[in-house]
This record gives C-alpha cells, structure tokens and sequence, in this order.
C-alpha cells in the first residue's frame, strides 16, 4: 500500500482500482449482452424438466401442452404430439434390397419432410451411397453422385440408423439422454440431452445429427403428426437421428422412406412375429449387417435378390 | 478445506484460524490486484481478451453451434482440441512433483509449486473448452451425480468429469494448506498434505489416460482407436508440460526478484530430452503401422500426412508439428542447452507449440476425416471459434499469473501473517 495518502483515508490506488473494477464490470455486462435474448426465449418448466424416464404420466401431458404451444408461438403451426410407447412383443428390424434399389433417394427426401427437418440444410437421416460394382467396401462410395440413376456401373447403398442391439452412442451419452426403447429403437430425449456430440463422434454409421441452429421450417410445410421421441420440432443444440419412425410404426403405420420407394427395395417388420416378411427375407435370403466386426449389432440388414 | 493442524492450538501468540483465515484470503485478494506497470499492462490485455472470447461465446449460445465452422461430419473442432491439449498440460506439471516429493529434490522442492498452480490454471481451461463445446450449457446440471443422470461408470465422459474435477481439488488442497501455512509461519503438518500429493501424482496420470479413453474406446474412429493413444498422451503431456514450465519459470526469472534454481530446470530439461524422443518414437510407429499395413484404415493418416482425393487442409498443421517437435528435440540434446536461456525458451516454445498442434488439430479433427461413410468434408476453425479459444487461453493465463502473483511472495516469506501484524499494529 502506498503510504502517501494515507491521511485522507483513501489511497490513490485504491481509487484506480475502483475505476478499473467499474470499467470491468461495465465491459462484462457488454460482453454478455447477446445472452440476454436467448435468456428470454427459455422457461423455468422447461430448465428444470425431469428426464423421459422419470415424467408421471400428467407431466408428460403439461410438457406435451407446452410443446404444443411452443410450436404454435415459434412456428405458428397446429400441431399433435403424442407419446406412443412401445408395444409387448414387438421389435423393429429393417431390411434393404440392395438389387433394386435405384438410388433416387426418394427415403432421404421423405425423410426430410416426414421429420421435420431444416429446410437450409437440406437435412436427412437417410445417406444414399453410390458404389461400384465389384466392392462391398464404403470406401468407394460416393454421396453426392450427380446424373440420372441408375449408372450400369454402380449399385446404390442407402444408409440410416442402425438401431443397435449394441449401440456406441448409447454407451458413451454422459447423461443417458439417449437409450435403447422396448422394441429396439435408439431413443433421444431432446429435452435432456446437453448436446456435447460425443454419441456423434462413437456412432459407426454416421446416423446421429446435430442441431447447430434453431430449425427453420415454414409453417405450412410443417408435419403436425409429432411423437415425443421422434419427428416433433428439435430444440437448437441438441442431438437428434432416426426413429424407424416412432410416431407411425407404434400405430401400426409404416416408415415414412418405405413409403416413398418406388422400387419396393425396403421391408420393416416386426422381428419377433415369425409370420412378418422381414422373417422371411431374413431367414430366406443372404444377408449381411454393416461393420458387423464393430460388434455393433444392426437392427437393419441389407441382401441382394440373386 | 485447509483444516487447522493440531499444534496451532499450542502457539498463543499466532491468532486462531477464525481471524487468520480471512486475513490470508484478503492478503491474497489485494495481492492479486496490485504490481508494476507490466503486471497491469498484461492482465488489462489478458482481460480484454477474455471479453472478447465470452462475447464470442454469448453469441454461439444464442445463434446456435450453427455460427462456428463445425458440421455433422466434423462435430468436435478447435474447442476439443484445445481441451485434449490442456489435460496434457495439467498432467504434465506432476512432472515437477515427482522429483519433489519422489526424489526429495530440494531445488525442485522450491518450485513445485509452480507445477502445480499450473494444474489448476490447465484444469479451469479444460473444463472452459468443454463448456463452450456443450450445444446446451444451460443444462450442465443433468451431469451433476445424484440431481442429474450420470451414466457411471459406462460413459468414460463420466470418468472424464470425475478426474478433472478431482485432479482440480486435490491441486486446490496442496497449494491452499501449502500457502496458508507458509502465510501463519507454521511448519505444514505433513498428515494433511503428503498423502494428498502422492494421491495427486497418480491421479495426473488418470486424467490424461481418461481423455485418450474418450477417443479410444470408439471402434468406429480407426484413427483414435489404437492402444497406442494414452500412452503417446502421456509421453506428449511430460513434453508439454515441463516446457511451459520451464517458460514461466523463465519468466519469474527475469521479471521478479525471486530467485528460481537452475537446478530444477536443469531436472525439466533432462525430462523432455527423453520424453520427446519417446514421442517421436511413438510417432513413427504409429506411422509405420498405418502406412505399411495399408488398407481402407489407413484413410485418416493419409489425409492427414499427405491429403486424401484432393483434400489436404491438416497436411500444413502436422508437417509443421513434426518440424517444431525435431527442431526442439534437436535442441535440447544439445549439452549446454541449459547455460543458454535463449536456446533454451526457443526449445521448449517450439516443443510447446508442435504438441499443441499434434494434440490437437493432428489428432482430434483428422478422427473425423474421412467420415464414417467416408466422405471427406475438411474443417478449419473460423473466427468465432478462434475468439472463444483465446478467450479461455487468456482466462487461463490470467488464472495462473495471479495465483503465481500471490504465491511467489508467501512462500519467499515477503508476506506473513505476523509482517501483515506488523503493520497494522
């Protein structure tokens, strides 16, 4: 301390320090400014929702109403989200003919829609993969092939979520934001996940996306048939990925990509119902899984017709 | 957290820890605040461009991920690297309390401090980076054990939290007990601290071997998943870590009075001279196996060493690491390297800035090229991002400026409980 001042009480020094810590403060309060609107757009129900597993059926319903409401505000759509859960008895599996399918990519387009994606981005859960004949290997597969479909030369590989039996991305989730449900699909609950990408970085197959912004989607295009865990509008900074369609396959409806193939190359079906035509492909065709070496355990399977 | 040793009640004439505790805090703070014109000039400097860095951040919050240069094909950039990079730097300060406490050498005894205020500078930085990565900080609290969900012990993210956070307290204790009781003129009663560092040694290895864990473990990124990670982590971080220590001792050296002993950085230099050849050695056998195996494996190391279809924005940044890291190697084989300061903060600056990049841009952004579908989407972090990262560099140097600030002159014995006495009396 400097000892000149010290009669008038206050040092010199002490008032540059003051100055500098207004100064600070002052610069602080500027620095954090652009919180200040995203602080406004969140609420106290939404801060302190309890996980998935955790909501009593009459807080699923308020956080339903609220969700609703939410999209009435942000998006100015009527909306119907649900909370369909899984059924006894029944696990969903996926099966790919890779004979012939044309590589349109009408699954990804529908995809698109069917789930509410950002319309910039162009987002979807479905990758089409064009590979040339002679290699198995996705080395050599290319997605952003260009030209009319399909090349003699090539033959097409679309690739979404797995669902795992032995899922990476569940394993590595720090929070347990995302999860393995009753009839075999990964689930994410978007109001829990923290969003640090690291199921992202664990999944094999490239089947988990981010939402980097808040989705954009204008409000007639919006699809108002949303499930909870599925297709309803994502929050901004969290992780989302293919459902096998949750909010139609629960009812009994099929994936929104095999309905939009023209080729008939996909079958779904149940896996535990022995009279289901994925049954059939599985047991009568040759089929194989993706990196099965990973120990991964595909619900989703790809076979050729001859 | 600094429990009073038994024998304070046996001394008199020392106040109890009710009066000297807060004394000490409030030393500490004034301390903090106070130097010569270069002190304010630097963290006057620092704080503005922490400022900047939290306003970057304040505006990925609200805009989203989005405004950074990360996609769906990169989702971890320069924040993740910078993180992987700051766990080395904390583990890499035990390397001064190993012959400390281990060896009972005395010129390193004297200065282990500095490792491990270092620890706990390096662990606030880790835990800003992976903050500043969440899409969602606002629900940090879904990690907390008990009121959140913890996904113990299968997420190694978990294990990831638990070291850093421990590795930070148990840091927090030994300089806390060390300074306070050095501040009361007391011996340190050794129950309380000794058991804490050996703790803190093997939890430094953790910490690091936990962060390579996090890459490792992922079979589906061929480039991580090697047995080679952790152990090329730690050798990297006892490169790392003992050259920025050597600079900041460097540092007291020529800008204060305190006297820092050739001996203890004649110790660092004889570390890194063998820890960086072990590196490069790791090195090129990572190479060797990549290269010579061949294979679709091998896609990520070829786009990072010589580009892949065209692509080649890592190949710059990892020829440059391997550059520095030999020019360094190169230099601190040299036998009179510790008689010339100039050669020798040249060494560990380069050594510094060739692991930086190897642990980071070299090693976390090439996991993600190719993609898991193979295809090439290249990443170089833009301006946002570099703002954030400065940012919680400058909130982390300041961290350590003070904390040796305060440090230097109650372990010299310049600043006491009984000179503060004094004074006021």
């Amino acid at each position: 301390m400097t000892e000149e001042n010290k009669s008038s009480g206050i040092s010199r020094r002490t008032v540059v320090k003051g100055i500098g810590a207004t100064l600070g403060a002052a610069a602080f309060a500027k620095a954090i400014a652009p919180l200040a609107s995203w602080a406004a757009d969140q609420s106290i129900d939404e801060f302190l929702q309890k996980h998935y597993t955790e909501l009593k059926p009459e807080q699923m319903q308020k956080v339903i109403k609220r969700l609703e409401e939410d999209a009435k505000k942000d998006y100015g759509a009527d909306v119907q989200i649900t909370d369909t859960k899984a059924q006894l008895g029944v696990k969903f599996g996926y099966a790919l003919n890779l004979s012939i399918c044309v590589g349109c990519r009408k699954c990804a387009q529908a995809c698109h829609y069917e789930n509410n994606h950002d319309r910039a981005s162009g987002n979807s859960y479905i990758r089409v993969l064009e590979m040339k004949k002679g290699s198995l290997d996705i080395e050599h597969g290319k997605v952003d092939y260009k030209g009319p479909v399909p090349k003699s030369d090539s033959f097409y590989m679309p690739v979404q979520c797995q669902q795992c039996d032995n899922p990476p991305c569940v394993d590595v989730c720090p929070v347990e934001a995302t999860w393995k449900e009753k009839d075999g699909i990964v689930a994410v609950d978007y109001n829990w996940c923290i969003g640090c990408r690291y199921c992202e970085a664990a999944c094999p197959y490239h089947a988990r996306r981010f939402n980097w912004t808040k989705p954009e989607i204008p409000k007639e295009e919006i699809n108002p048939v949303q499930g909870y865990l599925s297709n309803r509008i994502r929050p901004q900074g969290v992780m989302e990925k293919c459902t096998f369609c949750m909010h139609k396959t629960r009812e009994g409806k099929l994936p929104a990509c095999l309905e939009a193939c023209p080729t008939g190359s996909r079958v779904f079906g149940n896996l535990l119902d022995p009279e289901s035509e994925i049954r059939w492909v599985l047991e009568n065709k040759r089929v194989f899984v993706l990196k099965e070496e990973l120990g991964t355990k595909p619900s989703f399977y790809y076979f050729f017709d001859e | 957290m600094n429990k009073p040793a038994p024998e304070n009640a046996l001394s008199p004439h020392i106040p109890g820890h009710l009066n000297s505790y807060p004394r000490f805090i409030w030393r500490m703070m004034v301390m903090a605040t106070e130097g010569n014109w270069l002190f304010y000039a630097w963290m006057i400097g620092l704080s503005a461009i922490a400022l900047v860095g939290l306003n970057a951040w304040a505006t990925q919050v609200t805009m989203g991920m989005g405004v950074t240069n990360m996609t769906d094909h990169v989702s971890w950039g320069l924040y993740i690297a910078n993180f992987t990079f700051m766990v080395g730097l904390a583990a890499g300060g035990v390397m001064m309390v190993i012959p400390a406490y281990l060896y009972h050498d005395h010129d390193m005894h004297d200065v282990v401090i500095i490792g491990e205020l270092l620890a706990i500078a390096a662990i606030v930085m880790c835990i800003s980076f992976v903050v500043v990565d969440l899409g969602r900080p606002d629900r940090f609290w879904h990690m907390l054990p008990g009121i959140g969900k913890f996904h113990f012990p299968v997420s190694m993210l978990t294990w990831d939290v638990i070291v850093l956070n421990g590795y930070l307290l148990l840091n927090l204790h030994i300089c806390g007990y060390l300074l306070y009781k050095r501040y009361r003129g007391e011996r340190p009663n050794p129950k309380f601290y000794i058991p804490v560092v050996f703790l803190s040694i093997g939890w430094a290895i953790s910490i690091h071997t936990v962060t390579a864990f996090l890459y490792q473990g992922l079979g589906g990124r061929p480039f991580w998943n090697t047995a080679l990670l952790a152990p090329r982590f730690l050798t990297s971080a006892f490169v790392s870590g003992p050259a920025f220590i050597i600079l900041a001792l460097e540092a007291i050296r020529y800008l204060s009075d305190y006297k820092v002993g050739d001996g203890a950085i004649r110790i660092l230099v004889n570390i890194m001279r063998v820890t960086i050849l072990i590196n490069l050695l790791m090195l090129a056998s990572e190479v060797f196996t990549e290269f010579y195996t061949g294979g679709s494996h091998t896609a990520a190391a070829h786009y990072l060493y010589f580009g892949l279809h065209g692509h080649n924005a890592l190949v710059p940044w990892i020829w440059s690491s391997i550059a520095l890291t030999i020019l360094a190697a190169i230099l601190l084989m040299r036998p009179n390297v510790t008689q010339h300061p100039v050669m020798l903060i040249l060494a560990c600056g380069l050594a510094f800035a060739g692991i930086w990049i190897e642990k980071g841009m070299g090693l976390i952004i090439p996991g993600f090229i190719p993609s898991t579908l193979h295809e090439i989407v290249e990443y170089t972090p833009n301006g946002i991002e570099w703002r954030v990262t400065a940012g919680i560099w400058a909130a982390g140097l300041m961290i350590y400026t003070i904390a040796i600030r305060v440090a230097m002159p109650i372990f010299s014995g310049e600043v006491s409980l009984e000179k503060d006495a004094e004074k006021h009396a």
